[in-house]
């Protein structure tokens, strides 16, 4: 295969997995955002204190979660074709991804939302605050570098979730890989699919760290903020605007040097 | 300005009971500042949470400025529009400052406003107003992150009176903070109280929190408040644990029968030379064990352990003629001599 060939098929692949990817991550942040904050204000101690509620949405997550990907593509079909009138492409393939990645996204809010400190939820309702002002002025807010790993996270779970989408017609670079590079044996075609994936996701993953890691820098809380996994070399200037005062920050500046 | 009334709070969790207030009574006048102490687990910061109802109370009553808190929570663990309108003119500081880091120090301090719906322009009027009070005019776009304890909590005190509240609560507001910043910000919460004649409720493990800016105090010790009264009252009142705590005197009897009294001087009987008086008038010859002047809540305070020799049935006369004088008189028992009967004692000596 020429690279005149495989040009317009790579590029095809490309803005399918993006497509596929974009809308399912919109809809699984638009969804898990609101299930993960729930999950944290019905348990136990919470605002919306509601035992019965938080187990029964902690339970549906837990099933949605250790649901295979490919399984839950074919048990939702029928979902998807009273959704978008087909069970086959690109659209088709977005129903179950976005599904499959909003109890995914939930739990990852659950946790980035259950580190807000307490003491700032007790401020806001001694100022007068309810629940819904609490939600946005304070859990989302405060939560938001860690929200944005865990949608960058998630991205780069729906990206190798795409992959399998090959299997209902949808395109996109993991089909590729298989159906060229596997079974047609275009070992070239498929290292080339492999080269572009590792750059999306380095990218993408880049943009999600270099995105936390501005706002908290910002915002300063006191632990050390995350470190950029694809740089290895994390120089010392870039941990060296600790919070001041804090043991945790000085010590990981003190391992560097 | 704030009266509890057999104010109780028992937490239950798997069957085990907890009783962190035990039937508090407790009232604060309009404009003064009103200091709760006691040790970790006496039940002060369950009572500071039960006056705006961030804790609900088991039983009994919270009144603040003439309104019947609990009469306005319901019955849902959760907030109702009133109480929520009421605890907007409560104004809360705590020891962990709980800024959001997320926002300025200026939007931080507009919180309570855009809680409370004021326009835009207005808030940051009135955060920069206030933040001007604190002395914080030029950290309005700093993060939190940026400042020092002491400017944080100056933040959250510019913040907890953006609602324009007659009452502030302080939650161990300084014992985050080293000493000197401790008085800045004690000094900061007098200046604030006697210009806006704020009244202020504040609870702490510490004494000279207590010693530098409360009129009234109130001992707590196990849900319970043992001791309460103005500085003075409580400065006259024999065996007070809280006076003894506040304005501590040392000195060993220096034989086995001798006597040892603690006279306190204050007010008008501070300027009398009774010691001498004594002296003359009984022919004793008195020995001075310690002493030391302070000011306490903004009286000069004198207090003075003495020695008299023979036991203290030789000495009935001497020691009513110093009561006489409009002295508080308290006999330290040798047994109880070495100090340890109080548990703030121990307290302060940390």
């Amino acid at each position: 295969m020429t690279w005149s060939e495989m040009q317009p098929l790579l590029s095809q692949a490309s803005w399918d997995t993006l497509y596929m990817v974009g809308w399912s991550t919109l809809i699984a942040v638009v969804g898990g955002l609101p299930l993960g904050v729930l999950l944290v204000l019905t348990d136990k101690g919470g605002l919306l204190q509601n035992v019965v509620a938080n187990k029964v949405i902690g339970q549906v997550v837990n099933i949605a979660r250790s649901m295979p990907f490919i399984i839950l593509m074919v048990a939702l079909m029928g979902f998807t074709r009273w959704v978008t009138g087909t069970t086959i492409g690109r659209e088709a393939a977005i129903v179950p991804l976005a599904i499959g990645a909003i109890p995914f996204f939930a739990r990852l809010v659950e946790t980035a939302v259950r580190e807000v400190d307490s003491g700032l939820v007790e401020a806001v309702q001694a100022m007068g605050g309810n629940t819904w002002t609490v939600v946005r002025k304070v859990l989302v807010p405060e939560a938001l570098p860690s929200l944005i790993s865990s949608a960058t996270t998630t991205v780069v779970a729906l990206i190798g979730y795409s992959a399998m989408a090959g299997t209902v017609g949808a395109g996109g670079l993991g089909d590729i890989a298989i159906r060229y590079g596997y079974q047609r044996f275009e070992t070239e075609l498929m290292w080339i699919t492999v080269a572009i994936l590792a750059v999306v996701i380095s990218v993408i993953q880049f943009v999600g760290d270099f995105a936390a890691r501005s706002l908290h820098r910002r915002g300063g809380r006191s632990g050390p903020a995350p470190r950029l996994r694809l740089l290895k070399a994390d120089k010392p200037a870039a941990a060296a605007t600790p919070a001041p005062g804090t043991a945790e920050a000085t010590t990981e500046v003190g391992k560097v040097a | 300005m704030i009266t509890t009334s057999g104010l109780t709070k028992v937490y239950r969790s798997r069957g085990r009971e907890v009783t962190a207030l035990d039937g508090v009574d407790l009232h604060v006048r309009e404009g003064e500042v009103y200091g709760v102490i006691g040790q970790s687990g006496a039940g002060k910061s369950s009572l500071i949470r039960c006056i705006n109802l961030l804790e609900r109370p088991t039983s009994g009553t919270v009144t603040v400025a003439g309104q019947d808190l609990t009469a306005l929570a319901g019955r849902g663990p959760r907030a109702g529009k009133e109480l929520r309108r009421a605890r907007s003119r409560i104004g809360m500081v705590f020891q962990h400052f709980n800024l959001l880091s997320s926002r300025t120090v200026q939007d931080n301090v507009e919180l309570p406003l855009e809680i409370l719906g004021v326009s835009g322009r207005q808030r940051s009027r009135r955060a920069l107003e206030l933040l001007d009070l604190v002395g914080l005019a030029d950290k309005a776009r700093a993060y939190p992150a940026q400042l020092s304890g002491g400017q944080k909590q100056r933040v959250g005190i510019a913040r907890a009176l953006a609602g324009d509240p007659k009452v502030l609560l302080s939650d161990e507001a300084t014992s985050a903070l080293d000493p000197e910043t401790t008085r800045s910000i004690l000094q900061l919460l007098r200046d604030l109280n006697r210009q806006l004649g704020l009244t202020v409720l504040l609870i702490t493990h510490e004494m000279d929190v207590v010693k530098s800016i409360c009129d009234s105090a109130a001992l707590m010790d196990k849900g319970r408040i043992v001791e309460s009264g103005t500085v003075s009252e409580l400065l006259a009142t024999p065996g007070s644990q809280l006076a003894a705590a506040l304005f501590p005197v040392g000195g060993e009897a220096s034989a086995e029968d001798r006597t040892v009294i603690d006279v306190t001087f204050h007010g008008e009987a501070a300027t009398q030379p009774v010691i001498s008086q004594l002296s003359r008038t009984y022919n004793v010859d008195v020995s001075i064990l310690g002493a030391a002047i302070d000011t306490v809540g903004g009286l000069q305070i004198g207090r003075m352990r003495i020695e008299l020799p023979g036991r203290y049935e030789d000495n009935v006369v001497p020691v009513g003629f110093l009561r006489e004088q409009g002295l508080r008189i308290d006999v330290v028992e040798p047994a109880k001599a070495p100090r340890t009967k109080s548990p703030l004692v121990k307290e302060s000596a940390k």
